[in-house]
Parts: structure tokens; C-alpha cells; sequence
């Protein structure tokens, strides 16, 4: 990785960065991880800016770190051109989102109770549950399939659901539990 | 400490101070979300500082669900949004992104180093597994507030089931259920909510 500012694209590349993933934005329903497989195909296949590993490993990494998933998208742009293709990447990803959901909220939010917006809230809260169950499940499947740790991870995940359903304790000590346990080599 | 009726009441909600307090409220929430900030979010706004109630949290989430791009990144513009207009927008979304952005580029840089590591790879896989717990804990808190769904319990319940299965088990994309089985629900509650 000590090629990050060698490797920076020209002013034309990078317009064309930050304008695929300003599209790609906005069909990005569900979150920017949707979209990934275009991006992948953007970067990897079409130009051939960075490896496969690099790909994978920019999305690994801002899993591992703290804040929003969406990170992701950062850690991509700087692999492909340092701290100006994290700009172009960030910027083109948050800017049309960003927009739309000022409007629709703003929209939304004077006529909260009429019949239209309250039929919509009320059919799509349980998809939206069922939606949260069904992340935490593909988060934890790839634990469960590993033989050597499943036990061990398969206990975690349990624990951090009943402490978390049953007291207030802040989740930052579940995840310092993992990291412990996980470096125990436990999981 | 609050007691379980307050945080769900909506009569007894408290409001930010000013954007500043919401960057900061945003920042700590981002930094405390290891595989995502959505569990986080939860306690954070809904347990902890009372800005919202479930009913409320679990609404705002549905409809950044269906909107393009990062769920709790809308999530924390819509509430920036209604409290402080514009500048609260911007303020949660500053909070939430601009650490946790450095963190990030920090990490890819040094990733080479330290991917290598045992002891790291190990500790990564420990937050991981205990990241998917909370996602799961956050639907089962946010689960109650299907007993008061216009549509039923039962009928909620099995739109909650379908999802699970459509998405965790079929692999069907998104957008597809969504659409699809979205419509149907929304088309139902139109009826009932005559």
C-alpha cells in the first residue's frame, strides 16, 4: 500500500468516479452495500484501478471500524486514488441520498397524518423488522459455518441478544466482550 | 434510569439542545458502532436520551429503509432535519461520519500490517459475531410495537416472517420485496386505515 498517491487518477478518471457512484447512489436502496457488486465491476473488472483483495479488504475494513458501513465506500476511493478519490467516492454516494431524503422527510412530515402516509408506516414497519432479523442472521451465518469456532460464536451472538433484549447496558461493552473473547481465539 | 413505560411514551420525550448537542450525541453513537451503528442508534435515541419513542424510531426507519442510501445516515438527517432543519441535518450527519471517516482511512492504510496478525483477525471476528446480536436484539425491542399495527398482530407478523424468509433465506433482492411484498402491506393498511 505505499503506492496510494502514484496510483492517483487523472482529473477526468475522477470526475468519472465520483459520477458513477453519484448513479449508483441513487438506486441504492437498502444501503450503498447493495450497490457493491456495480462498483466492484466499476473498479475492478472495467479499470482495473485496484485488485480483488484490495476490493474485499476496503469493504473488511470499515466493518471492523467503528461508525456507518457505508465507510466502505471511503476506504474503496482512497485504495484507487488516495484522499481525493475518497472525496470523489464519498461525495458522489452521500449527495443524492443525502437530498432525496431531506425532501421525502420533510414531505412526509406535514402530512403525517393522513391516510396515505400512515397506511405506508404501518405496512412497511413489519417488513421492516423482519428486514433487521434477517441482517443479524446473514451478519451471523458465516460464524455459524465456520466448525472449528461455532459454538463459541454461536454463544456470543445469543449473549449479546439477551443482554442487549434484557438490560440497558450500553452495546460498547458486548463489543469490547467479542474483541476480548475473539483474541482469546475463541470464537 | 428510565423505566420501560417512559421510553416508549411519547408524552415524555426529551429534545436536543442544539445541533451541537446532536453532533456530538451522533459522533458518540458512530463511534460505539462496531459492524454497523444501527443497534447503537437505537439505545442511544430511543433508550438513552429519549429523542424518540420505539413507535417513532421504528417509523423514521422504515422510511429511510426505502429510501436510497445508508439507513442510519438518513436516519440521522431526518432527525437532524426535524429538530434543527438544515443545520441539524448537517450536524448528524457531520457527527456520524467525520471520526469515524479518519478511523476508517487510517485503518486502510495501515490494513497491510496488521491484517496479519493473529491475535487482530481473532479480535475482529469476536465483534463481528457479537455486531449480528445486536441487529437481532434491536428487532425483537422494536417487535412490541407490532401489537398496536393497524394490520393486526397476526398478519404484522407473518409480513415480518415473509420479509425474514424473502431476504435471510431465498437471497431475493431488495428492491424486489420491497416493491412487491411493501405494496401488498401498504395496499392492506390503506384499507384498514379508512
Amino acid at each position: 500500500m505505499s503506492a496510494w498517491f502514484e496510483t492517483a487518477l487523472s482529473a477526468a478518471d475522477l470526475l468519472g468516479l465520483f459520477g458513477h457512484f453519484l448513479v449508483l447512489s441513487v438506486f441504492a436502496i437498502g444501503g450503498a452495500i447493495t450497490t457493491a457488486p456495480d462498483m466492484h465491476r466499476y473498479i475492478v473488472d472495467e479499470h482495473h484501478w485496484i485488485s480483488d483483495a484490495q476490493f474485499t479488504s476496503s469493504i473488511a475494513i470499515a466493518q471492523a471500524a467503528p461508525g456507518p458501513n457505508v465507510l466502505f465506500v471511503a476506504a474503496l476511493g482512497w485504495s484507487v486514488a488516495g484522499p481525493l478519490g475518497a472525496l470523489a467516492t464519498m461525495f458522489g454516494t452521500l449527495l443524492p441520498s443525502t437530498l432525496l431524503t431531506l425532501a421525502v422527510a420533510r414531505w412526509g412530515a406535514s402530512r403525517r397524518e393522513t391516510r396515505g402516509v400512515r397506511a405506508f408506516t404501518t405496512g412497511m414497519t413489519p417488513l421492516t423488522i423482519g428486514l433487521l432479523v434477517a441482517t443479524g442472521w446473514l451478519l451471523a451465518a458465516p460464524y455459524a459455518t465456520d466448525r472449528a469456532h461455532a459454538i463459541g460464536a454461536i454463544a456470543l451472538v445469543a449473549i449479546s441478544v439477551l443482554v442487549m433484549a434484557r438490560t440497558k447496558l450500553s452495546p460498547m461493552w458486548l463489543v469490547g466482550l467479542g474483541a476480548v473473547v475473539g483474541a482469546l481465539g475463541w470464537v | 434510569m428510565s423505566t420501560e413505560p417512559a421510553a416508549s411514551s411519547e408524552a415524555l420525550l426529551a429534545v436536543p439542545a442544539s445541533s451541537a448537542e446532536l453532533f456530538f450525541a451522533f459522533n458518540r453513537m458512530a463511534l460505539q458502532g462496531f459492524g454497523g451503528v444501527l443497534a447503537v442508534a437505537q439505545h442511544e435515541l430511543v433508550e438513552r436520551k429519549r429523542w424518540l419513542s420505539r413507535q417513532q424510531f421504528v417509523e423514521m426507519l422504515s422510511l429511510s429503509q426505502v429510501l436510497p442510501g445508508p439507513n442510519v445516515v438518513n436516519l440521522a438527517l431526518m432527525l437532524g432535519d426535524r429538530f434543527f432543519g438544515w443545520r441539524g441535518a448537517l450536524s448528524a450527519l457531520a457527527g456520524m461520519l467525520l471520526v469515524p471517516l479518519v478511523i476508517v482511512l487510517v485503518l486502510t492504510a495501515a490494513y497491510a500490517e496488521l491484517s496479519g496478525i493473529e491475535v487482530v483477525a481473532g479480535a475482529l471476528r469476536g465483534m463481528g459475531a457479537v455486531a449480528a446480536g445486536l441487529v437481532i436484539a434491536t428487532a425483537f425491542k422494536l417487535i412490541g410495537t407490532l401489537r398496536t399495527n393497524r394490520l393486526g398482530l397476526p398478519l404484522a407478523a407473518a409480513f415480518s416472517i415473509a420479509t425474514f424468509a424473502m431476504i435471510a433465506l431465498l437471497r431475493w433482492p431488495l428492491v424486489g420485496v420491497l416493491g412487491g411484498l411493501g405494496s401488498l402491506a401498504v395496499g392492506m393498511a390503506w384499507i384498514r386505515w379508512r
